[in-house]
C-alpha cells in the first residue's frame, strides 16, 4: 500500500518540479548565467545585465508600440464605484472611467473592446502603472502634485470635476461641519479623502471620531447601519451611492466642499507620445459633444459636415491622426464606438441611470459648465 | 538504476566526502546570494529611478491622518512613528485580551468535548465542525457587518442593567474614573505585586525543600488581593468612582466605549480560536493515561490532589506547545482588521505606506514586528520545554 | 494488519434510559441539557427564520455565474465545464479502483451521483447537460474503476498528477491567434473558480518545495540546514496577508525592468512560498519520528544517503503526515481568502464587486452567507474524504 503512495507522491514532486521549472522560465537562465556568464552567448546573461534606465519611465513612443503589438489596451480600472468603474451581473465593467478607456482602444484599434480592464486597488495602483502592469489608469484618481511628479505619472486632463463632500441623514438637520462635532465619520483609506478630513476638521478645531474603511462598499454599508453620523467621499460617489440607498430621499449631501477633486486618466512619465493620445482622445470626447456630434449622427456629419474644425477631427482633412501616431480616423472611431462626452455621461451618470449626478461644473463651458477642448489644429 | 556508474566515478571523491560537502555548500550559498543580489540591485535600481532611496526617516514625517482608536497620544499632526505605535498597541491589545478569552472559551469547549452529557458533547463537536470549515476572513467580515453593525442605533440604544449600553456605536460600559487618591492607591498596588511574589518565592522554595508543594498560585493570587482590598478601603476615599455611559450628542460619552471594529475582530478571533484550543485542550486531557487517575487514586491522593498533581501537569506538558502556536496565530490572524476597519499595526501601515508611498520599509517593519513576536514565543516555549522535561526526569 | 475488529458488547437501552443516562443523569447534567437545548433550539430558530423568510437570496440567483467563475467570457465556459467533467471522471475511476476497501467510498460517490443530479434539476440548458454527463462519467468511471481494477491504476495515477496543469492549459487557451482556444487572460478568472485554482497550484507547487525545506532543515550541510530554517522560521513568523502584499507592492520592483508576473501568478507564487513553510515543519515532523533504526538498516542495505532518504525515509514518513498534511491544505484553501484584501476577484473579492451593484446595495448577510457556506461545504468535503481515504489506506496505523 505504502509503495502506491510513494509512487503517487513521487510522480507528483516530479510533475511539479517540471511545472516549475516551464512556469518560472526566467529562472534557469539567472541560474546558469554565472558559471556561464563570461563564455556563453550574451543571450543567456543578456536580460539580467541589460542596462537598468530601459522600462519603468517609458521611452518615447514605446507604450504605443506595446500596446499595438499585444492587441489590446490593459486599462486599471476601479469595480466598486456605480457610475464609474464597476462589475454589472453580465460581469461586465460599465461607468465613465470605463468608457473612456473603452474610447482609447477605439482610437487606437478602430475596436471598443480591445481593452482588457484590471481592477487595481487604492494601494496599488500607481504601483501597478510604474511598473508596465496596466498601460493607462483610469480609475477616479484626484490629480495632485505629488502624484504628478513623485509618484511617477502624468495626468492627461480632467475627465469630471469634483470636490470632497460630505453626505448624511436628513432627519439629523446638518449644515455645516459645526453640526458634526463629538460624530463619527465614516472615510475610505488610502485615498486622498481621508487627509483632507483629518484637515478639515482640525482647521474647523472640531472634535470627531474617524471610521475607517478599505473598500467603499464597507464604507458606505457602515454609513447606511448608522454607524457614523455621516460619510465622507468625492461628491460624484456620494451622489451616485446614495441613489443606490434604501430611501435616497433621507440623505442630503451638505452644502460643505472640503477639497478639489479633479479626476481623470494618469499615464507613466516619459513616453511623450503616449501622453498626447491619452488627453487628445479626452479632448475629442469633450469636443465631438461641442460640436454637436454624437455616435447616431457621426456618419452622417462626416459625410455632409463643411466645417473645417470638425472635417480636422473626423479626419476628412489634415492629418492629426498621424501627428499622434494613430489612423487618421482615430476620432471618428472614438465618436462612432464610444459616443461623445455627454453620451458617456448620460449613459453612466444621466436622468435615466439610478446613479444620477447633474452636470454641473462638468458640462460645456458654453452651457455654465467648465469643460474646454483645445482647438483641433 | 545507474548506481554503479555512479559509483565507480564517486570512488575518487569517497575520500574527502567533506571536500565534497564543503564544495556543494559553497555552490548553494552562492546561488542564493547570487539571486539576492539581483533582487536587492534590480530594487535599488528601480527606487532610483522613481527618484526615492530606502531609509526610515521618512517615519519622522506628519501623518495628516487621523485614527480611530489610540492607546497613545495621537493627532493627525503626530508623525508617522507615532501612528506605527498606535498600531502597535492596538495590535498587543486586541491579541492580549484575544489570548485571554479564547483560553477560556477553548478550556470550556475541550472539557465539554469529553462531557459525559449527549447534547453537550455534540453541541461542542457541531461548534467546532462549524468553524474550523469557515474561512476566518469571511467569518470577520459576516460578523461585522452581519452581527454588530446590526445592533440598534444610538438613538435607540438598548440599555441592560449597570447601563450597559448596546449600540451598533459600540457598546457602553460602566467603567472606573480615577480619583485624586488614586495615584496612591498605584503604589498601593505595586506594594501588592511586591509582596505576592515574595510569597511566590518563599513557598516554591518550602515546596523544593519538603517536597510537598504548596497551593503557591492560590496563596500568591490571595496575598495580592488582600493588599489591594485593604488598600482600597484603607485610603480616605475610593480611588474609583463609577463612571457610567449616556447618549449625549450624536455619540454615547462617559464610562468605556468599546467600538464594533473592536468587537468584531475580539470576538471573531476568540470564536475561531477557541475552537482550535479546545481541541488541544481535549487532546491534552485525553493524553493523560486513565492508569494515572487510577494510580493517583490509588495511593490516597484526593480527587482534587488528582488533578492538581496528576493530570494537569501531565495535560500540560502535552497543551502548551500547540497551545503557544495557536496563541501566534491568532496574533498573527489580527493583521486581518483590516477587514472591519480596526486600526492595528498592519491597517495603519498600510495607511501610511498609500499616504508615504514606502511601500518596501513600511512591509519590511511590519514583517519584523511580527517575527519579533513568533521569536520571543518561540524563545519561551524552549524555556517551557527545556522545563518540564527537567521536572518529568 | 488489522482485521475487521467487531465493536464491545454494549448494554442496550431503552431510549427512556438512554435520555436519562445521557441527559438527566444528575441535577447539574439535566441542567446543561436544557441550556444547550435552549441554545440549539434558539439559535436554529433564527437562522431558519432568516434563511427561508427575511433573506433575498436574488442577488445570489442573478449573480451566480460571477461567484462561480467571476468574468470568464460565456462563450468559453464549456472549458471549465470539460475540465470539471475530466475531474469528474477521475473520482469516480478512483472511488472505483480504491473504494472497494474503503467503506464509505460507495456513500462518497452516492453522494456524490446525487448532488449532480439535484444541481442539474436546479439548473437549466447547458449547465443541466453538463451536470448530467458529468453524473454520467462519474458512473463511468466508477464502473471501469470497479471492474478494471489494477489494470487502469497507472493510467488514474498518471491522470490525476496532468489533470491540474491540463485544467489550467485549458482556461488559459493557447494563443490569441487560436480558434479553438483563445486566451482568456487571468484578470477575467474569477469568483470559485480563481478560488480553486489558487489552492490547486499552491498545494502542487508548495508540497514539492516543503518536502525540500524539511529534507534541507535535517540536512548535515550547516549552510543548507541554516538556510531552510531561516527561511521556514521567517515565513511561519510573519501573517499570509504581509506576504502577500510583498508579492503585490514589492515583487514588482524586484524585478529586471520591464519585466512583469501577472497579479494572479503573483498571489500563486506568495500563497506556495507560505504554505511551503508550514508544509516544510509537519514533514519534518515525520522524519523526526522515523526511528533511527531505519536508517542504519537501510545503509546496511548499501543504499546511498539519497536512496535511504527517497526510498526508506521519506515514503513513510510521508504516509505519516498525510492527515496533517490534509489539514494544512484545507488551511490553504481557506487562507486563499486574504487575496481579496490585495484586490484580486477571488470569490471574496467578486462578493464585493457584487454588492456594488445599485439594486443590490446592503445585501451582505445573504452574499457573504453564501460565500461562507461555500468554504464550509467544500473544506468538510475534503476532510470528509481525506478521512475515508486515510482509514482505507490504514495511516497512521503501524
Amino acid at each position: 500500500m505504502s509503495k502506491k503512495l510513494y509512487s503517487v507522491f513521487g510522480l507528483l514532486i516530479v510533475a511539479a518540479l517540471l511545472l516549475a521549472a516551464c512556469g518560472g522560465a526566467p529562472a534557469p537562465s539567472g541560474d546558469s548565467s554565472p558559471a556561464a556568464g563570461d563564455t556563453a552567448a550574451p543571450s543567456t546573461g543578456g536580460d539580467d545585465a541589460a542596462p537598468a534606465p530601459a522600462a519603468q519611465t517609458a521611452a518615447q513612443g514605446e507604450t504605443l508600440a506595446a500596446v499595438v503589438a499585444r492587441g489590446h489596451l490593459i486599462c486599471g480600472a476601479n469595480n466598486q464605484v456605480p457610475g464609474f468603474g464597476y462589475v454589472d451581473a453580465d460581469g461586465n465593467f460599465s461607468g465613465v472611467d470605463v468608457d473612456y478607456c473603452r474610447a482609447l482602444a477605439a482610437a487606437i484599434f478602430g475596436d471598443a473592446n480591445a481593452v482588457e480592464f484590471r481592477p487595481v486597488t487604492a494601494a496599488e495602483r500607481f504601483t501597478a502603472l510604474q511598473s508596465g502592469e496596466i498601460d493607462i489608469l483610469s480609475r477616479n484618481t484626484t490629480w495632485t502634485l505629488t502624484r504628478d511628479t513623485e509618484l511617477g505619472g502624468n495626468f492627461t486632463a480632467t475627465t469630471f470635476y469634483d470636490g470632497q463632500g460630505i453626505m448624511a441623514p436628513s432627519a439629523a438637520g446638518f449644515t455645516s461641519l459645526a453640526d458634526l462635532a463629538g460624530g463619527s465619520v465614516c472615510v475610505q483609506t488610502g485615498t486622498t479623502t481621508e487627509m483632507n478630513l483629518a484637515d478639515a476638521f482640525a482647521a474647523a478645531g472640531i472634535s470627531y471620531s474617524p471610521v475607517v474603511f478599505e473598500d467603499a462598499d464597507s464604507t458606505f454599508a457602515a454609513y447606511s447601519e448608522g454607524r457614523c453620523d455621516a460619510v465622507t467621499t468625492d461628491k460624484s460617489g456620494l451622489v451616485s451611492r446614495r441613489s443606490v440607498l434604501a430611501d435616497p430621499s433621507a440623505h442630503v449631501i451638505l452644502d460643505v466642499t472640503l477639497s478639489k477633486e479633479p479626476l481623470g486618466p494618469m499615464v507613466r512619465h516619459g513616453d511623450d507620445q503616449w501622453y498626447d493620445i491619452a488627453q487628445w482622445v479626452v479632448f475629442a470626447l469633450i469636443a465631438a459633444e461641442e460640436y454637436g456630434i454624437t455616435s447616431a449622427n457621426v456618419d452622417q456629419v462626416r459625410a455632409t459636415n463643411t466645417d473645417p474644425q470638425i472635417n480636422r477631427l473626423l479626419g476628412n482633412e489634415g492629418e492629426l491622426g498621424a501627428k499622434l501616431g494613430l489612423d487618421n480616423d482615430w476620432a471618428y472611431n472614438v465618436i462612432a464606438l464610444a459616443g461623445n462626452y455627454g453620451e458617456i455621461y448620460d449613459r453612466n451618470l444621466g436622468p435615466d441611470t439610478p446613479t444620477h449626478i447633474p452636470r454641473g461644473l462638468n458640462n460645456l463651458y458654453t452651457n455654465g459648465g467648465i469643460l474646454f477642448a483645445p482647438p483641433f489644429n | 538504476m545507474a548506481s554503479k556508474q555512479h559509483q565507480k566515478t564517486a570512488i575518487p571523491f569517497w575520500r574527502d566526502e567533506r571536500t565534497l560537502q564543503l564544495l556543494g555548500q559553497a555552490a548553494f550559498a552562492a546561488v542564493v546570494l547570487f539571486f539576492a543580489y539581483i533582487l536587492i540591485q534590480n530594487m535599488v535600481n528601480g527606487l532610483q529611478r522613481q527618484g526615492t532611496t530606502l531609509g526610515l526617516t521618512f517615519l519622522r514625517g506628519t501623518a495628516g491622518f487621523d485614527i480611530a482608536e489610540f492607546s497613545i497620544e495621537y493627532s493627525r499632526s503626530s508623525t508617522y512613528l507615532q501612528a506605527f505605535l498606535v498600531g502597535l498597541l492596538n495590535t498587543l491589545q486586541v491579541s492580549a485580551i484575544g489570548i485571554l478569552l479564547s483560553t477560556i472559551l477553548g478550556v470550556i469547549l475541550g472539557v465539554a468535548r469529553l462531557s459525559a452529557n449527549v447534547l453537550v458533547r455534540g453541541l461542542a463537536a457541531a461548534y467546532l465542525e462549524l468553524m474550523r470549515n469557515l474561512s476566518l476572513l469571511v467569518f470577520l467580515i459576516f460578523w461585522y457587518l452581519a452581527v454588530f453593525l446590526k445592533l440598534p442605533r444610538v438613538a435607540e440604544a438598548v440599555i441592560w442593567p449597570g447601563q450597559i449600553h448596546l449600540t451598533n456605536r459600540g457598546v457602553g460600559l460602566p467603567w472606573g474614573l480615577p480619583t485624586e487618591t488614586f495615584e496612591t492607591y498605584k503604589l498601593i498596588l505595586l506594594a501588592g505585586l511586591v509582596a505576592a511574589a515574595i510569597v511566590a518565592i518563599v513557598l516554591y522554595s518550602i515546596g523544593k525543600r519538603t517536597g510537598k508543594p504548596p497551593l503557591t498560585v492560590l496563596w500568591t493570587l490571595l496575598t495580592f488581593l488582600a493588599v489591594a482590598v485593604v488598600g482600597w478601603f484603607a485610603l480616605p476615599a475610593a480611588p474609583l468612582t463609577l463612571d457610567f455611559p449616556s447618549v449625549q450628542g450624536l455619540n454615547m460619552a462617559g464610562g468605556k466605549v468599546v467600538t464594533p471594529e473592536f468587537m468584531a475582530l475580539l470576538s471573531g478571533l476568540v470564536l475561531y480560536t477557541a475552537a482550535f484550543i479546545g481541541e488541544v485542550v481535549r487532546a491534552g486531557l485525553q493524553a493523560v493515561s486513565k492508569g494515572q487517575v487510577e494510580a493517583a487514586r490509588a495511593i490516597g491522593l484526593t480527587g482534587f490532589q488528582t488533578l492538581r498533581l496528576v493530570v494537569f501537569p501531565q495535560a500540560m506538558r502535552v497543551i502548551v506547545p500547540p497551545l503557544t502556536s495557536q496563541y501566534l496565530n491568532l496574533t498573527k490572524n489580527s493583521s486581518l482588521a483590516i477587514a472591519v476597519g480596526y486600526p492595528d499595526m498592519f491597517y495603519v501601515s498600510n495607511t501610511i505606506l498609500n499616504q508615504s508611498g514606502r511601500a518596501v520599509e513600511m512591509i519590511a517593519l511590519v514583517m519584523l514586528t511580527y517575527l519579533t513576536f513568533s521569536l520571543v514565543t518561540s524563545a519561551f516555549m524552549n524555556w517551557y520545554n527545556q522545563r518540564t522535561q527537567l521536572v518529568e526526569r | 494488519m488489522s482485521e475487521t475488529v467487531l465493536p464491545p458488547l454494549t448494554e442496550r437501552l431503552t431510549p427512556l434510559r438512554w435520555a436519562y443516562k445521557n441527559l438527566f443523569s444528575t441535577w447539574y447534567n439535566a441542567l446543561l441539557t436544557i441550556g444547550a437545548g435552549a441554545l440549539i433550539f434558539w439559535v436554529l430558530r433564527g437562522v431558519l427564520f432568516w434563511a427561508l423568510d427575511t433573506a433575498e437570496w436574488r442577488v445570489v440567483v442573478v449573480n451566480l455565474r460571477l461567484l462561480l467563475l467571476g468574468q470568464f467570457p460565456i462563450a468559453e465556459v464549456w472549458r471549465v465545464w470539460l475540465g470539471l467533467a475530466l475531474l469528474a471522471l477521475l473520482v469516480g475511476n478512483s472511488l472505483g479502483i480504491w473504494g472497494r476497501k474503503a467503506r464509505g467510498a460507495g456513500r462518497v460517490t452516492i453522494g456524490l451521483l446525487v448532488l449532480l443530479a439535484a444541481l442539474a434539476i436546479v439548473t437549466r440548458d447547458n449547465p443541466r447537460l453538463w451536470l448530467l454527463g458529468m453524473a454520467g462519467l462519474v458512473g463511468l468511471g466508477w464502473y471501469v474503476g470497479r471492474s478494471a481494477g489494477k489494470a487502469v491504476e497507472r493510467v488514474v495515477i498518471a491522470g490525476w498528477i496532468i489533470w491540474p496543469p491540463v485544467f489550467i492549459l485549458l482556461l488559459r487557451g493557447l494563443s490569441s491567434a487560436s480558434d479553438v482556444l483563445p486566451v482568456v487572460g487571468t484578470n477575467l478568472w474569477g469568483g470559485l473558480l480563481l478560488t480553486l485554482l489558487l489552492t490547486i497550484v499552491g498545494i502542487v507547487f508548495s508540497f514539492p518545495l516543503g518536502v525540500l525545506l524539511a529534507l534541507g532543515r535535517r540536512s548535515a550541510l550547516p549552510i543548507v540546514r541554516w538556510f531552510s530554517v531561516a527561511y521556514i522560521e521567517l515565513i511561519r513568523g510573519v501573517p499570509l496577508i504581509t506576504i502577500l502584499f510583498m508579492a503585490q507592492l514589492m515583487l514588482p520592483l524586484f524585478l529586471p525592468a520591464g519585466m512583469n508576473i501577472d497579479r494572479v501568478l503573483r498571489a500563486m507564487v506568495a500563497i506556495t512560498l507560505f504554505s511551503a513553510a508550514y508544509l516544510a515543519e509537519n514533514v519534518r515532523g515525520g522524519l523526526q519520528a522515523i526511528p533511527k533504526g531505519q536508517y542504519e538498516a537501510a545503509y546496511a542495505m548499501g543504499l546511498n544517503g539519497m536512496q535511504a532518504m527517497g526510498l526508506i525515509i521519506l515514503p513513510q514518513a510521508l504516509r505519516l503526515v498525510i492527515p496533517i498534511l490534509v489539514g494544512q491544505f484545507i488551511a490553504l484553501f481557506k487562507d486563499t481568502a486574504l487575496v481579496s484584501i490585495v484586490g484580486l476577484m477571488d470569490l471574496v473579492g467578486i462578493g464585493k464587486t457584487v454588492l456594488a451593484q445599485p439594486e443590490f446595495l446592503g445585501l451582505q448577510r445573504e452574499v457573504y452567507a453564501f460565500i461562507s457556506m461555500l468554504y464550509w461545504v467544500l473544506s468538510y468535503a475534503m476532510a470528509y474524504v481525506s478521512q475515508r481515504l486515510e482509514i482505507s489506506l490504514g495511516v497512521g496505523e503501524r
